[in-house]
């Protein structure tokens, strides 16, 4: 049962790390434009590179 | 693919949105901010933009102005933020190019209360974040206790987790109860009870007897079933502030149509963009082709055609020269004008019209939601079942300690988790489902309230018709003819020019063409000089001038006649029919004269139709009905129609239709159709009953495990599985599809 000592603080920190992220992404606005996000991911910003002029 | 200045990179790609007329854009300067970062900043409402290429081409577009460094689109709130060195960018070019690529823009005035509520959504989600984080790990807890309560787990082991579930369940209910322990102590204040009072008695007395067992050493500790239950209810009341926002989303609309800029002239003869509410009577004020009026003012220069749909519903445009009224919300079309202002912005017809329409909102306030009502008969049969059980117990000889704890549990398995999700879930699958179907939702109780009407009123110009001139005679017309007069109507912004436009499509324009407010445009092509326009304009002799016709005449060839009319949707006599075998009572008002409203009324089978309203008429019209007690469903489109549309019990706008109107509006139909409005009915009806259906799971719920509460075998594990196993039966039972009502 000594084992406990440590698992029981290792998994709250694993969790408060958990929700830390979690409050990070909630501050940095990435829930702020949830339409706009999942129509990002098809704009192809470096494709002009590709093309030779 | 290139994006290129042609008009077919114009508006959004998948051409889902109305496209902007070209150039048409304030001049927002008096909207610029300076920051910390060193930048100048300007925030644009952009309305029309809907997907990757939309974002990608308002970006990059934006980005290639010389001197601005950051541009960013917000596709939920349609906020363009633009940053740029300060001086090296003029924010009119910034507006005009986003005008240009083909969206409707203006500047972006959130305003306070708007601001307040995007905290408030925030903070749910952080209520919700913590209170989540909580539950799995005085789970993780909780679980093991269990486990070990045949006699595995020492006293002193099940103390310490007991322990360290408070030290987690404290702090994270004291954050995350926030939202119900302040709306339960502001209703109490007002000497009402609403669902968050049991909620937070429910919370507080968990904790409360959780905490005095854990000091005493007890077995019993319900820390789990306290923030388990926080958490589903904020699942509820973020889902439920989501689908308001919409609501906010369309007020910000009606916002953006006020605080647009006008051209002031200053006294030493320059011309400055002012903020349209700095406009004072006195001020002069230059309207451009393609500007709205802010203010209501008379003309002193100038003599141009008048789009004054949007004020009086009427489609065909006037005449105005010097000596004229124009009132806000009027549009310019085709020259320059010169405006003494005669009222404050919010002095105007347009202001006046806003106000009415907030008023009709206040009314509406009034009505109770399904799970509000289901509250109000809930909460004193819990806190009597409360009661009575804990004055039984002591009655039957237990001590008040044991009769606490009975009261806590009785108090926990009745707390209206479900109650919190049953509605929302099910109006958030309704609201999805319906902008499939092409109509979006604005408030959540909006499908509560269709499900409930009797009544429909109609307006006609826009809503049963299409509010736009057509050709009727096309195919009287050769191609070559409809070129010829489109290379004329292309420079042209009068409406029947624009129906030609659109029907000839996008091509060349006559170089050196000139429109002449109140007759027509004239220009060379190939060397001919051509004219379109009124009868007696281009030198026609028609004995019997039809007034919405345009003639097109050239040296050379036969004057063709293109003849103009407002025609009836192609559904709208099967959505009338659809309503009335719905039961409905279906009723026409309109602002137009008595012929063209029997006439339409009769081709889409409407038996009662009143004409000639003023907007205060038709308000007079629904108020009327709803004393009557009949619950209204209004649909129109002008802004003569927005304080009707406030009024009534739940109301209809068409995507075409004037902003205000759409701000005023509970749902707004995308696209052409009518038939929408049927399926947007019985999908309400069909979520009005998938909720009741919750709220009847919930019910027998509580019948099984209320008894079981009351007599005293609710161990704080059955509190934790009831509790989540209704919430996820209710939020299961939601995502259910919808079975079809709507006959094809």
């Amino acid at each position: 049962m000594t084992a406990l000592i440590y698992l029981i603080p290792a998994a709250l920190f694993l969790a408060l790390l958990g929700l830390g992220a979690f409050i990070w992404t909630v501050k940095s606005g990435q829930y702020d434009d949830m339409d706009g996000a999942k129509w990002r991911i098809f704009i192809d910003d470096d494709q002009d590179d590709h093309i030779p002029d | 693919m290139s994006i290129s200045d042609t008009e077919e990179s114009r508006g959004c790609p998948t051409m889902g949105g109305p496209v902007a007329q070209k150039g048409a854009a304030a001049d927002p300067s008096a909207f610029v901010r300076h920051e910390d970062d060193g930048l100048s900043h300007l925030d644009l409402l952009v309305r029309g933009a809907r997907c990757a290429g939309c974002i990608s081409k308002i970006e990059k577009g934006v980005n290639a102005i010389a001197g601005v460094q950051t541009s960013q689109l917000n596709l939920s709130t349609g906020k363009l933020t633009v940053g740029w060195v300060p001086g090296a960018a003029d924010p009119g070019i910034i507006a005009r190019t986003v005008a240009d690529l083909g969206y409707q823009v203006s500047p972006y005035d959130p305003g306070e209360a708007e601001e307040e509520r995007d905290k408030q959504g925030r903070f749910l989600l952080l209520c919700m974040a913590v209170a989540g984080f909580a539950a799995m790990n005085i789970m993780l807890f909780s679980v093991s206790v269990w486990a070990g309560f045949s006699g595995e787990m020492q006293e002193n082991t099940r103390s310490l987790f007991h322990w360290v579930s408070a030290l987690i369940a404290l702090p994270a209910a004291a954050f995350a109860g926030q939202p119900f322990f302040r709306s339960a102590f502001a209703s109490l204040r007002k000497g009402k009870a609403n669902m968050d009072v049991p909620i937070s008695l429910a919370v507080l007395l968990a904790l409360g007897v959780s905490l005095y067992e854990t000091i005493t050493g007890g077995e019993h500790a319900y820390f789990d079933a306290a923030v388990m239950l926080l958490f589903f209810l904020l699942i509820g009341r973020w889902l439920d502030h989501r689908l308001r926002g919409q609501t906010r989303l369309a007020a910000r609309e009606l916002l953006s149509l006020q605080s647009a800029t006008a051209n002031r002239i200053e006294a030493d003869g320059s011309v400055h963009a002012v903020q349209a509410r700095d406009i004072a009577p006195g001020d002069t004020i230059i309207l451009w082709p393609g500007d709205r009026a802010p203010v209501d003012g008379q003309i002193t220069a100038g003599r141009s055609d008048v789009d004054m749909a949007l004020v009086s519903g009427e489609s065909a445009p006037g005449l105005v020269e010097k000596g004229d009224f124009i009132r806000a919300g009027m549009v310019n079309l085709t020259d320059k004008l010169t405006v003494l202002a005669k009222a404050r912005t919010e002095d105007s017809l347009l202001a006046e019209l806003t106000r009415l329409v907030e008023a009709g909102e206040t009314a509406r306030g009034k009505f109770v939601k399904l799970a509000d009502r289901a509250a109000q008969a809930y909460v004193p049969i819990v806190h009597t079942l409360a009661v009575l059980s804990f004055v039984g117990w002591i009655l039957v000889g237990a001590g008040v300690h044991h009769a606490v704890l009975i009261s806590a549990a009785v108090l926990i398995i009745t707390c209206p988790c479900a109650l919190g999700l049953a509605a929302p879930a099910v109006q958030i699958v309704a609201v999805g489902r319906l902008f499939k179907r092409g109509v979006l939702v604005k408030a959540g109780d909006a499908l509560e309230r269709l499900a409930e009407i009797d009544t429909v009123l109609l307006d006609k110009t826009g809503t049963l018709t299409l509010g736009k001139p057509r050709l009727v005679n096309a195919a009287d017309i050769n191609d070559e003819a409809l070129e010829l007069a489109a290379k004329l109507a292309r420079t042209s912004r009068h409406p029947l020019s624009r129906a030609l436009a659109d029907l000839a499509g996008p091509g060349a324009v006559a170089k050196d063409a000139t429109e002449t407010a109140g007759h027509g445009v004239e220009g060379h092509v190939d060397g001919v000089r051509v004219r379109l326009g009124r009868a007696d304009w281009t030198g026609v002799n028609d004995a019997d001038q039809q007034a919405s016709g345009l003639w097109l005449v050239a040296e050379g060839r036969d004057p063709v006649h293109f003849i103009f009319e407002d025609a009836l949707r192609l559904d709208a006599a099967d959505m009338v029919a659809g309503l009335m075998a719905r039961g409905y009572d279906v009723e026409m008002l309109s602002g137009d004269r008595k012929a063209p409203a029997l006439a339409a009324a009769a081709d889409a089978g409407i038996k009662n139709v009143s004409f000639e309203l003023t907007p205060q008429e038709k308000i007079a019209r629904v108020e009327a009905l709803v004393r009557d007690g009949k619950t209204v469903l209004m649909i129109g489109d002008g802004l003569n129609d927005a304080p009707a549309l406030a009024a009534a019990n739940v109301s209809m706008s068409l995507a075409s239709a004037a902003d205000a109107s759409q701000a005023a509006a509970d749902m707004v139909l995308q696209g052409e159709k009518l038939l929408p409005v049927l399926t947007a009915i019985d999908i309400s009806r069909a979520a009005r009953g998938r909720i009741l259906q919750n709220f009847g799971f919930a019910a027998g719920y509580n019948m099984v495990a209320v008894p079981l509460a009351v007599f005293g075998f609710v161990t704080p594990m059955i509190a934790a599985i009831a509790m989540s196993s209704s919430s996820i039966i209710v939020t299961l039972n939601a995502l259910r599809p919808f079975k079809r009502h709507t006959p094809s």
